[in-house]
């Protein structure tokens, strides 16, 4: 692949970190998820050496990168840091130019963006400093209670009614959970009230942008049906979600780093 | 033009104003005479200083507090006795200085009696009994209804017999009386002030903006406390000559000035800087808040032939003591005024009074002017409801968006 012109997308989250390659159409030529761990800048190194691997390149390849997410200015070599909310945007309506709502749930944060018809951010609201309604609280919630993240949403599908969350504190709520355990609620239906909770809460950030349809659902809590069902319900519209929810914020990322290498190359030639 | 950002020269000079008016509050205190009072922001001022009594603005010191990041330990010292962290952050680290003796100014003078007026919010009711009870002293209380639409005559004439019943209350304190002339002069000195005041903020519509709204939140002390002296109005021509001064020179608040955005609710004392680069970065100057402009304020309902009427607008009206329908009116009239690209809001923990409603003025300010706003929630002194990183993003990504209009128009 030598010779190949590409450009990379670096998203450093709180709980992962991602990273997109794509080739000077904005077709994705190679994607990577590892954990964050303590060190962000270490992070964003790691994932680009396997993204470049993966696609069997170099940085010499690499056009131009753009980063983004909560570590977004500990990525070395980077052209531009671009906020997550722009990238979050940018990759939905890639994927879907029908998109003008998302509703993005990370690790630590959780988000609501209302976008224009060409994939700009029209309006958005993010979470206030607490993990209620974030993937940080359903990890909580899954050591509690002893199941795998992935289990949390066929679980809770499965339940018959969920059980009544009153809080969406991840300290009180967990608290809640335990006592529910003590009164021999069946775990499913705990998880189902979780998943409720969760949606609720995000909801309200979704009910202050105003949610238009086609509304797309990226994150990783995006790979738990039981919140997407929960957010459905709670929005009152169907929610798309993304072959690989976790990378849109990198692929957003990838396209502006695109756009800024072929602004480049127009301005040298 | 000059790349870097210039100093206001006036600065120095305010500073050494507000020193010597704590100096000479310490020395009253010291000596008993003149007598202290301690009144709220939005407080009927012109009468103190007419009667020769030091005005102290716990407020002002709450600020301070906030300002050199004191404000949480006080806050807690408050919490420990029993008031609740869901108070307003000014109150309790106002009370929490009284109670630990612990200042960034060595303590606010002790009043000789207290003077609040409920224009500002509900909160400065309590939070003034609660000092009568501490320093047991006098309390004069103004109450002032507020206002849906357009002031209430009845409403003006009961603010109006409350003035008149406290400068009389004011003139029994000090044993001696309030003349008219003095009176008067004091309230026509205050409305040169606060015309000033209002043109140095008109100054801001020009671009580049020669002045930031954090620039404004700072010269801001001097309308407060000493509206009616000569001196406030000395500073204030000074700073709009300085202003002028700059206009002229095509001097920026904020070099490559690209966006200009407002500011609604009080400042965030603690990051004052932080939010200040933070919008340079971006080439954003903010030029106008409804927070300085309550300091401004002109009731429309006036009467030459009656200088108590016009006092009493004065003090019944401003932005906070009305609804929706003046908030949204008053922010779109900036917008126009002042060419806004878009309005930040802070949403105020400890402000209830000031925040509530926001989303909704928010949603119109969009949806009939296409003028997008950015929320920040935080509080004005207690950082604890602060996190560096995730305002960082929302500022970053507001910006982003202004940007990104820009190129599509």
């Amino acid at each position: 692949m030598s010779g190949v012109l590409l450009f990379a997308g670096v998203d450093v989250g709180s709980a992962t970190t991602k990273a997109v390659l794509v080739d000077v159409k904005g077709r994705v030529v190679a994607h990577t998820v590892i954990p964050s761990g303590g060190k962000l800048a270490a992070a964003a190194t790691v994932v680009l050496e396997r993204v470049l691997g993966e696609a069997r390149v170099t940085m010499e390849n690499v056009a131009a990168l753009v980063s983004t997410g909560y570590g977004r200015e500990s990525v070395s070599g980077r052209t531009k840091a671009v906020t997550e909310i722009t990238c979050h945007a940018r990759g939905a309506h890639t994927l879907n130019p029908a998109v003008r709502s998302v509703i993005d749930i990370g690790g630590q944060d959780s988000k609501a963006i209302a976008l224009d018809e060409r994939g700009g951010v029209r309006r958005f609201e993010m979470n206030d400093k607490c993990a209620a309604g974030t993937g940080r609280f359903l990890e909580v919630m899954a050591r509690t209670l002893q199941v795998g993240l992935d289990e949390i949403g066929p679980l809770a599908l499965s339940a018959e009614s969920p059980a009544r969350i009153s809080s969406t504190c991840t300290v009180f709520a967990e608290s809640e959970v335990i006592s529910l355990l003590a009164q021999d609620e069946s775990i499913p239906s705990i998880l189902a009230g979780l998943c409720t909770a969760i949606a609720q809460r995000v909801n309200s950030l979704a009910a202050r942008v105003g949610m238009m349809p086609e509304v797309m659902m990226t994150g990783g809590v995006a790979k738990n049906v039981g919140v997407v069902r929960g957010l459905e319900q709670a929005v009152g519209l169907p929610l798309i979600t993304p072959e690989e929810p976790q990378i849109v914020g990198a692929l957003g990322a990838a396209l502006i780093a695109r756009d800024l290498g072929a602004r480049r190359q127009d301005a040298t030639a | 033009m000059s790349e870097k950002r210039v100093r206001i020269r006036s600065a120095e000079k305010m500073k050494e104003m507000m020193t010597l008016y704590y100096m000479t509050a310490k020395m009253a205190e010291q000596e008993k005479s003149p007598k202290i009072a301690w009144i709220t922001s939005g407080g009927p001022v012109e009468i103190l200083h007419a009667a020769g009594v030091i005005p102290i603005y716990p407020e002002n010191h709450a600020a301070m507090c906030g300002t050199v990041r004191m404000a949480d330990r006080l806050c807690g010292v408050a919490e420990d006795r029993g008031y609740s962290r869901d108070l307003c952050s000014y109150a309790r680290s106002d009370i929490g200085s009284i109670l630990s003796g612990e200042s960034p100014i060595g303590g606010s003078p002790k009043p000789d009696f207290l003077v609040c007026c409920n224009n500002i919010c509900g909160t400065v009711t309590k939070w003034y009994q609660a000092l009568q009870r501490m320093f047991n002293v006098p309390l004069i209380f103004i109450d002032a209804p507020y206002q849906y639409e357009a002031d209430r005559p009845e409403a003006l004439a009961y603010m109006k017999a409350q003035l008149e019943e406290m400068i009389q209350t004011v003139g029994e304190i000090t044993g001696k009386p309030i003349k008219p002339d003095t009176l008067t002069e004091t309230l026509l000195r205050s409305e040169e002030a606060v015309q000033l005041w209002r043109d140095i903020q008109d100054l801001l519509r020009h671009r580049p903006a020669p002045m930031n709204s954090f620039d404004t939140f700072i010269h801001l002390a001097p309308i407060v406390t000493l509206r009616g002296t000569p001196e406030c109005i000395d500073y204030y021509k000074e700073l709009k000559a300085e202003m002028e001064e700059r206009v002229r020179d095509g001097v920026a608040a904020v070099p490559g000035e690209q966006f200009r955005l407002g500011w609604d609710n009080l400042a965030i004392w603690y990051k004052v800087k932080f939010l200040a680069d933070k919008f340079a970065e971006h080439h954003a100057a903010l030029v106008v808040s409804t927070y300085t402009e309550n300091f401004c304020y002109q009731a429309p309902d006036r009467r030459e032939d009656d200088l108590l009427w016009t006092m009493a607008a004065n003090y019944l009206g401003g932005y906070i003591n009305h609804g929706l329908d003046y908030r949204e009116r008053e922010l779109t009239e900036m917008a126009e005024n002042f060419h806004l690209d878009g309005f930040v809001m802070h949403s105020n923990r400890s402000c209830r009074a000031y925040s509530f409603g926001q989303y909704e003025l928010a949603q119109s300010l969009e949806r009939k002017r296409g003028i997008p706003t950015l929320m920040i929630e935080a509080d004005q002194s207690d950082t604890r409801a602060w996190s560096d990183e995730q305002v960082a993003t929302r500022i970053d990504a507001f910006m982003e968006s202004l940007a990104a209009r820009r190129v599509a128009v």
